[in-house]
């Protein structure tokens, strides 16, 4: 069941490709907007390129998650998941898994290339794929629980954005903070476990809040 | 021995509160009135100027309370919220909403008080301090609820997904509270102590733990007003259906 749902939204996903590369094209247009309106000074740009991408990443990734539940939502697919007999735990674990497959990833392979835009040094490149490739799913995670919140709300999208950002703030730090750390020639382990245990916890709790959040919505 | 027992489930019906409610303000509404005149009277006036920083400290009787409730609060109306959702109790869930705007109240107060006192001391209106830092982010968790809970129209729905949002929330305040500590210490070598004060004098104990008890009692008196008014506004029928009964 878990796969088939996976698999379901892969497809649509790849139906509409366009969706999807949006996203991966907003975030590289707001993180080029950085050096044209700073100045190409590269010492300043190798020191605000963590914050940068980090910021960049969870703004785009707040972009994906207005589709998340909304299209099964309107076409009564959503309500028909919360009759079936699995629990909606499981169904909203594959739901945000395939959400951060395609918006989550291409995100993190596209990021050592923004990076050598601000000269980050090859071992800093990889700090930042992997703090990505930690952080972004903890980004989709908690974004579900805001997705399901807002669900069906007027001005669904901004209030989203004042929900979730607060919450993505611990990401930020240990992500931003892993890539800050190997560019100052400092060991990024610590940042990058703390980043670990706070997926850990994400994908323990925050499936079980999006379900609550969904039956909630779907009254 | 005769105990009377007083059925609680009655009173947690909106309507059947709405008047006791309206008893209550003023035994905690006068007794806020007095001890902030007190405390003012105390803390301006009793208490000593501080050795370091002159006058500028006496901020810290109004600055203090009002950070310890804008924190106290949040954790209030979470429990409030998950006992209106877990219950399904409405008494509860208004609660929560009418002490959300009270918390924020204090969490802002807090954060334009420190910047106050942040110009003359430090030399600046705003540090990334570790504090200063966790009580923003504390402001804009409760500008999320609070907006949440006005961007939906059903009441009920309103309350429940308040509810997860605020839970959620608390989960989170330990996690958001280390992540900043940690950065800070991280980026600044040495950390600025807002009470940096080993040793108090007794008048300014004083006069902060009487400001602390007046901003209680005003924000349960507060709060049970903006209560009433939730009341009117959800149970308007209900109500005219009591006192019509009356």
């Amino acid at each position: 069941m878990f796969r088939w749902m996976v698999q379901r939204d892969l497809t649509l996903a790849w139906r509409r490709r366009a969706d999807v590369m949006s996203t991966l094209f907003f975030f590289v247009i707001v993180v080029s907007l950085f050096p044209l309106s700073i100045g190409p000074e590269t010492q300043l740009l190798r020191s605000i390129a963590p914050g940068v991408v980090w910021v960049a990443a969870l703004l785009a990734s707040m972009l994906s998650l207005g589709r998340l539940f909304a299209n099964d939502y309107q076409d009564g697919t959503l309500e028909q998941m919360l009759l079936t007999p699995q629990p909606l735990y499981l169904i909203v674990l594959a739901k945000v898994l395939a959400s951060w497959l395609v918006s989550g990833v291409p995100l993190a392979l596209m990021s050592p290339i923004l990076g050598l835009q601000f000269g980050l040094p090859g071992n800093s490149l990889s700090v930042l794929v992997l703090s990505l490739i930690l952080g972004t799913p903890v980004l989709a995670l908690i974004g579900s629980i805001g997705a399901a919140l807002t669900l069906g709300l007027r001005g669904a999208g901004v209030l989203i954005a004042l929900l979730v950002l607060p919450l993505y703030i611990p990401v930020l730090i240990f992500g931003a903070g892993a890539v800050d750390a190997s560019i100052n020639g400092v060991s990024a382990q610590a940042n990058l476990s703390l980043l670990g245990a706070v997926l850990a916890i994400a994908f323990v709790f925050s499936p079980w809040a999006t379900s609550a959040a969904l039956r909630i919505s779907l009254e | 021995m005769a105990k009377r027992k007083i059925n609680w489930y009655k009173y947690a019906s909106p309507v059947n509160f709405y008047p006791i409610a309206g008893r209550m303000i003023p035994w905690f509404a006068i007794p806020a009135a007095i001890l902030f005149v007190i405390g003012l009277y105390v803390g301006f006036i009793k208490a000593p100027p501080d050795f370091q920083q002159g006058e500028v400290y006496r901020i810290i009787f109004i600055h203090v309370p009002a950070a310890w409730m804008g924190m106290f609060l949040y954790i209030i109306m979470a429990i409030y919220a998950g006992i209106g959702w877990a219950f399904n109790a409405r008494l509860s869930s208004m609660m929560a909403s009418s002490i959300s705007i009270t918390g924020a109240m204090f969490t802002f107060l807090s954060l334009v008080t420190g910047s106050l006192w942040g110009k003359p001391t430090w030399g600046t209106w705003w540090v990334w301090d570790a504090r200063m830092t966790s009580t923003l982010i504390l402001m804009f968790l409760y500008i999320g609820f609070i907006s949440l809970q006005a961007a939906i129209d059903d009441p009920r729905r309103a309350d429940r997904a308040g509810a997860v949002l605020a839970l959620v929330g608390v989960i989170n305040i330990p996690i958001i509270y280390f992540s900043v500590q940690w950065w800070n210490t991280l980026h600044q070598g040495a950390t600025i102590r807002i009470l940096n004060k080993p040793t108090m004098a007794p008048p300014m104990l004083a006069a902060m733990l009487i400001m602390l008890a007046a901003c209680w009692l005003y924000s349960i008196a507060i709060v049970l007003y903006r209560l009433r008014c939730i009341i009117v506004e959800r149970e308007r029928s209900a109500l005219q259906v009591a006192a019509a009964a009356a």
